[in-house]
């Protein structure tokens, strides 16, 4: 008898059948897919994105030249050089991430005591150039004012993990 | 032919032309539409939304992908046979062209009504393969080889079972005409009593096709493209094109042998509103929609299990079926004519 | 009418030009490709001659299959040309005479054919009178007249058949073959066994 069955599953082509009953439920399933440029995913607050240094509410900058991001960094993409500025704090004069260097790890944002240097939520920063990804302390500032309000958003909704 | 040389033989040329382009503009619309439906199906079977920028719903997409394909430079590999490697592309597109003459659209509705319509179509399907051997000896490259390799030998096997499901319909039809063939399924369409041999005819057209599960010439994830590999630009897209018309081909002609052309599935009022060319159309879009869901679930077959299908199958089932077929017809003396 | 007069001496050109072709060009793909050519020729002479189903038996079986599996066999094979043209000084009179008798029988078997007058009326009109097509015309001729020449003919092919496989057909001891029926039979309960293991035992 169960031979007789095997035989006809087999020579109905139930097996194909059954497969083939699958896809066509599949073709009616909501799409998993994003339309990117126009939809995006969701992303975590500890997303590791393009790089930015903050500054203080007060529009003095957090980056007190430590250089524990510069030792930290283990594709050793930071380059850092400070003097002390004219009212005799300790500053950097020279703030260069090589962004083809950098392999997004965090470290140095975990290592900043100041909160300084962050990784942001922007991944979308391509460039038609390598020279355009060697940011200096200028556009680093720049990207920090730029997403000032998400960043602090971010480091508040992660403060109760850490 | 009277008439002098004006209406002896430039008017009807004149309409001949007219005829073959009002079948072949349609027919390259449809195949640039087959492969927007084939991304379409293909993507939602994978939860994806398919082409979906260029132009509403993506509906322009075949017509950039053409405009691509054109712009592209096409590469002579250096150890090529330059003369059989462009005439290849050519000769798969050319031949998936030329069997549209005798599809019948509708009664009376056919450019060529020939007595062996059938024959023709047969032979035209079974030259396809010389495009791809062609293609794949001439690119002078070992996966190009392959493919070819292994195109003729599938090829070959499986125009064996697809004769002898010719035949069966044949015997039921008593004439290789088309159109007779479509006029003797009236009320009954020979998918109903046939149908092992429309299952058997279906999946062979799939391989003939070369299609996926059958799609081993190309086999994308072995042999990188198998017969296709060298080839880029326009004669790459006229293999592509050629691939689809004769899928579309295939389709027509299951329809034609199985599922009654032209008829519609019942003949009454609001069955028969509805003009014949559109019942084709709409019986070869749902084969249509076959092929690409049976690309969308099948893995492909191993080359041995392939030519097992094929041989150990496929052939003993359909003659089996020929000598059923025919004892049937002469035992209840159903013969035609 | 002229139509037809230029298409049959552009078919029988072509014909005989690719025929030349066949047996001169130096590459065997090129040779194999140019018989297709003669072969489809060849049966747009037919549909001239209004024997339409033979035409297209001519491309099914010529083009569609023989002539496939010639050029598949042609391009696996690696052919030595400086070896081939060595030899053909010392097959040159055997091959000579060969072809020499060959063109005696030729001319032979044509003036024979023109001097049998009743041979030379069938071949002016091979399609038959009255409303049946040509198909149906052989069909009656072939289980008719010639049943048994026809029966003997697809015995001599199955025979023929039959010896090329037990020619090729290799027995080997000990080769473990693939049993898909098996394999497709198998249930998820014959194949699999859900234990419960405890750490650090094993089963």
């Amino acid at each position: 008898m169960a031979f007789i069955d095997r035989q006809a599953r087999n020579f109905l082509l139930l097996e194909l059948l059954g497969g083939m009953w699958l896809t066509f439920r599949y073709l009616f399933k909501p799409k998993a897919t994003l339309n990117y440029p126009n939809e995006k995913g969701p992303i975590s607050p500890r997303f590791r994105g393009e790089h930015a240094l903050r500054r203080y509410p007060n529009g003095e900058e957090r980056c007190i030249a430590c250089k524990l991001c510069e030792a930290i960094c283990p594709a050793q993409a930071i380059t850092i050089e400070a003097e002390p500025r004219d009212d005799g704090s300790r500053r950097t004069t020279r703030y260069d991430i090589d962004m083809t260097k950098c392999i997004y790890c965090g470290m140095c944002q975990e290592a900043c005591p100041v909160d300084a240097i962050v990784e942001g939520p922007n991944f979308e920063y391509a460039t038609e150039t390598r020279e355009e990804l060697f940011y200096n302390k200028e556009k680093l500032l720049q990207n920090g004012d730029r997403w000032e309000a998400q960043l602090a958003a971010n480091i508040a909704a992660d403060a109760p993990y850490r | 032919m009277d008439g002098g040389f004006w209406g002896g033989y430039v008017w009807p040329g004149i309409i001949i032309i007219l005829q073959i382009i009002a079948i072949i503009v349609p027919l390259i619309v449809a195949v640039a539409y087959l492969t927007y439906a084939e991304r379409k199906v293909l993507g939602a079977m994978q939860l994806r939304q398919g082409p979906m920028v260029v132009g509403p719903w993506g509906l322009l997409q075949p017509i950039a992908d053409g405009i691509k394909m054109i712009g592209k430079e096409t590469i002579i590999p250096s150890g090529a046979n330059r003369v059989v490697f462009m005439i290849a592309p050519m000769l798969t597109f050319l031949l998936s062209l030329v069997a549209w003459a005798v599809i019948p659209f509708d009664y009376g509705l056919v450019l060529a009504d020939i007595n062996v319509g059938i024959l023709y179509l047969f032979a035209i399907s079974s030259l396809g393969v010389y495009g791809i051997i062609m293609a794949g000896w001439a690119s002078n490259s070992k996966y190009a080889f392959l493919g070819a390799m292994r195109s003729a030998a599938q090829m070959v096997s499986y125009e064996v079972s697809i004769g002898f499901v010719i035949i069966t319909v044949l015997i039921c039809v008593g004439s290789l005409n088309l159109t007779d063939i479509v006029m003797a399924q009236e009320g009954l369409w020979f998918a109903i009593p046939l149908f092992p041999m429309f299952v058997v005819f279906f999946i062979s057209a799939l391989a003939e096709t070369n299609r996926s599960p059958f799609d081993l010439p190309e086999g994308e994830s072995e042999i990188t493209g198998g017969f296709m590999v060298e080839y880029s630009s326009m004669t790459y897209a006229l293999f592509f094109l050629g691939e689809y018309a004769n899928m579309i081909l295939m389709s027509g002609m299951t329809t034609i042998l199985f599922l009654g052309g032209w008829l519609p599935p019942f003949d009454f009022a609001p069955f028969t509103w509805i003009p014949g060319p559109i019942w084709f159309a709409l019986k070869v879009a749902v084969l249509l929609f076959i092929f690409i869901w049976v690309r969308g679930t099948m893995p492909r077959f191993r080359y041995d299990q392939l030519m097992r299908l094929g041989w150990k199958i496929f052939l003993p089932f359909s003659l089996i079926w020929v000598v059923l077929t025919a004892g049937a017809v002469v035992a209840f003396d159903w013969l035609p004519n | 009418m002229i139509i037809e007069t230029i298409a049959f001496y552009l078919f029988a050109f072509i014909t005989i030009a690719s025929a030349v072709m066949v047996i001169s060009s130096k590459n065997p793909v090129h040779s194999v490709l140019f018989l297709i050519l003669a072969f489809f020729n060849s049966a747009g002479l037919f549909i001239l001659m209004g024997a339409e189903f033979l035409a297209m038996i001519l491309i099914v079986v010529y083009v569609g299959a023989v002539a496939v599996l010639f050029l598949f066999v042609v391009m696996m094979l690696d052919v030595n040309f400086a070896e081939l043209r060595a030899g053909f000084l010392q097959y040159l009179p055997i091959g000579g005479l060969i072809g020499l008798i060959l063109l005696i029988e030729l001319i032979f078997i044509l003036s024979a054919w023109v001097l049998a007058p009743e041979a030379e009326t069938v071949a002016r009109a091979p399609v038959p009178g009255g409303d049946i097509s040509n198909t149906d015309a052989l069909g009656r001729l072939i289980y008719t007249d010639y049943a048994y020449l026809f029966q003997a003919a697809g015995l001599i092919l199955l025979v023929a058949m039959i010896g090329a496989i037990v020619l090729t057909l290799r027995e080997r001891v000990g080769v473990r073959k693939q049993k898909i029926a098996d394999q497709i039979a198998r249930k998820r309960e014959e194949a699999v066994a859900v234990r419960k293991v405890g750490t650090g035992e094993g089963i």
